[in-house]
């Protein structure tokens, strides 16, 4: 084995990984400020690839182009998810809150199987077959595009949570909802928001996705899984945690699928999960729950 | 002879004469139905009564079924003799994981995404070990079905549904004996607050511990059942989180922590399922998806006005305890 494919394999892993950051993001928001865990992202994921591929065979729209629509889309139906569904499922217990968004995944994988059908779809655009050239490696342009894109959009969403007073008064939410409360900040809507925030960052990420992977229905509740091992691995609620464990999770799968088994690949990630969770529950990054 | 125990004797005997009029089908979802109400009451020991959410019960499932099935097929050793070492490597497993959890204070959602790990990390393990037969799948010799072999679990329908209700009849009894006992007092002082337990005196670790084990060796002679029900294993499917949520579902829409919402739940929730697809075979319409959309929106429905769960709701109307 050459040097070479190594690190093609690994600078390959590590872009598609920050298009799982980006998508993780999403999952790490809306728990870190909500405190409900989305057991519906990985189906939320795929319906933005979904869109993606919708968009792009019907309007021959690149995914790039796509995003805006989509994000637009996601976010209005994330907060109407929110603001209608969960807000009264916030001070509900865990396993009802599950319950709630195993019900909203299992209308949503199913939704896409009838309207899609079982098979396997996908863009083609003419930058997918292109790569650049650095030394011996060839990286792939689409791969380039749609991790510079994650990072654009998570430093977006850093950005938007640090300088504006909407991403202020979310982030005291998620630090005291009753001293929230007490200050007179609308938290419904802050909370109606941030989920709809967090659905803008899957759909950029699934966008970004269909131009690496071929989209099924059933990718959903694997993306999910995905989505949860990052964010715990990197700190559940922790931004730049999200990202970081995006890579790591991305560079591990991607390395695993090389020097032992594709197939095991995953294995690999969950034995990290339990790992972190056992030694370092709060992830890589994330600040000890008080 | 309390109103409960009345009504629960005119179950068991209908579902004891319930084969001698019943076509094969219907034998086939009540099996089901119990198989469910069996696994759901396992998984209540855990969430309903000591509090501890667990979203990776196919784990112990997917473990006995496989033990017991590798026995039978490799070693020939009999149902009744695995059944045991299921029971015993699940309960070990359980021991394991919750030693692990509770030493290192894990709780709440990290401690229900810690399960679903457990569960993935064993499911990718099986499909690469070559004694589980891998991705491949495991199969048990399919012999005579028309007379009935206790002894090694082979039989015609029949008796599996006996089986499966005693073992349904069994954890039900088990479970209301449990929440009379000191334990059962000790797991709900557990779930509603768990430091007060601990200032009480409680050694809240070792009770949460105990509850891991017990529904871990339940829920794994599920799996035998299941491994020689079917008679083929496939890790894709035993170990799958959807595996995991059925088991779960039961419970949660009949009511957490009672005795009838796992029963309940399950026959819900099977005859609903069998409904929609008969009534979308009637019209004509069955098209991939459809059954699981319906069934989701009615999952959603329940869990939004009847956050309770159903039973609680009844057990008011009928004048019985929960």
């Amino acid at each position: 084995m050459s040097w070479d494919l190594v690190a093609n394999v690994a600078i390959a892993g590590i872009l598609t990984g920050l298009v799982y950051g980006l998508m993780a993001l999403g999952l790490s928001v809306i728990f870190g400020v909500v405190r409900v865990v989305n057991f519906a992202h990985g189906e939320m994921m795929t319906a933005a690839m979904y869109a993606a591929v919708v968009l792009f065979s019907a309007f021959g729209l690149d995914p790039f182009l796509a995003t805006v629509p989509v994000a637009a889309a996601f976010f209005v139906l994330g907060y109407a998810l929110q603001a209608g569904v969960i807000n009264p499922f916030i001070t509900r217990p865990e396993h009802s809150q599950f319950m709630l968004l195993v019900a909203v995944a299992t209308i949503l994988v199913n939704a896409l199987l009838l309207g899609f059908g079982p098979d396997a779809r996908n863009v083609q655009v003419d930058y997918q077959l292109e790569s650049f050239a650095v030394g011996r490696l060839l990286i792939d342009k689409a791969r380039v595009f749609a991790a510079l894109l994650a990072v654009v959009a998570s430093a977006g969403l850093f950005a938007f949570f640090r300088f504006t007073l909407a991403g202020k008064a979310i982030r005291a939410c998620a630090d005291n909802y009753l001293g929230a409360l007490v200050v007179g900040l609308n938290v419904k809507h802050l909370y109606a928001l941030t989920f709809g925030l967090g659905a803008a960052c899957v759909a950029i990420a699934g966008c970004m996705m269909v131009l690496l992977v071929d989209v099924t229905p059933v990718l959903g509740p694997s993306y999910t899984l995905l989505a949860f091992v990052i964010v715990i691995v990197g700190g559940l609620g922790s931004m730049s945690g999200a990202l970081l464990g995006g890579v790591l999770i991305g560079l591990s799968e991607a390395m695993a699928g090389l020097l032992i088994q594709p197939s095991a690949k995953s294995m690999f990630s969950f034995g990290l999960l339990i790992l972190v969770l056992l030694f370092r529950p709060q992830g890589l990054l994330g600040r000890k729950s008080p | 002879m309390s109103r409960a125990a009345a009504l629960l004797l005119v179950l068991l005997a209908l579902l004891a004469a319930f084969p001698a009029f019943a076509s094969s089908y219907l034998l086939s979802v009540v099996t089901l139905i119990l198989f469910f109400a069996y696994a759901g009451q396992a998984w209540n020991v855990m969430m309903g009564f000591a509090g501890q959410l667990s979203l990776g019960h196919s784990l112990y499932v997917g473990v006995g079924a496989y033990a017991a099935a590798i026995l039978f097929t490799r070693y020939g050793i009999g149902p009744w003799a695995g059944v045991w070492v299921s029971i015993g490597v699940c309960a070990l497993l359980g021991a394991a994981i919750g030693f692990l959890a509770f030493r290192f204070g894990i709780s709440g959602v990290y401690f229900a995404l810690l399960t679903i790990a457990f569960a993935e990390f064993t499911r990718i393990g099986f499909d690469h070990l070559a004694i589980t037969g891998g991705p491949g799948g495991l199969f048990l010799k399919v012999s005579q079905r028309d007379s009935w072999d206790l002894l090694n679990l082979r039989g015609p329908p029949e008796m599996f549904y006996y089986v499966i209700l005693a073992l349904a009849a069994g954890a039900f009894l088990l479970c209301r004996a449990l929440l009379g006992s000191r334990a059962g007092y000790y797991w709900r002082a557990i779930r509603e607050n768990e430091e007060a337990a601990q200032a009480l005196g409680i050694n809240t670790f070792r009770w949460k511990l105990l509850a891991v084990m017990l529904s871990a060796a339940m829920t794994s002679v599920a799996g035998v059942f299941n491994a020689f029900y079917y008679n083929n294993l496939f890790p894709e499917q035993i170990f799958h989180i959807s595996r995991s949520i059925e088991i779960i579902l039961g419970p949660v829409i009949g009511g957490v922590g009672t005795l009838f919402g796992p029963v309940i739940g399950a026959a819900l929730l099977t005859s609903l399922a069998d409904a929609i697809t008969e009534a979308l075979a009637a019209l004509g319409w069955e098209v991939p998806g459809v059954k699981q959309v319906f069934y989701g929106f009615v999952l959603f429905a329940v869990v939004m006005f009847l956050p309770n769960g159903i039973w609680p709701a009844i057990a008011r109307r009928l004048g019985v305890s929960r």
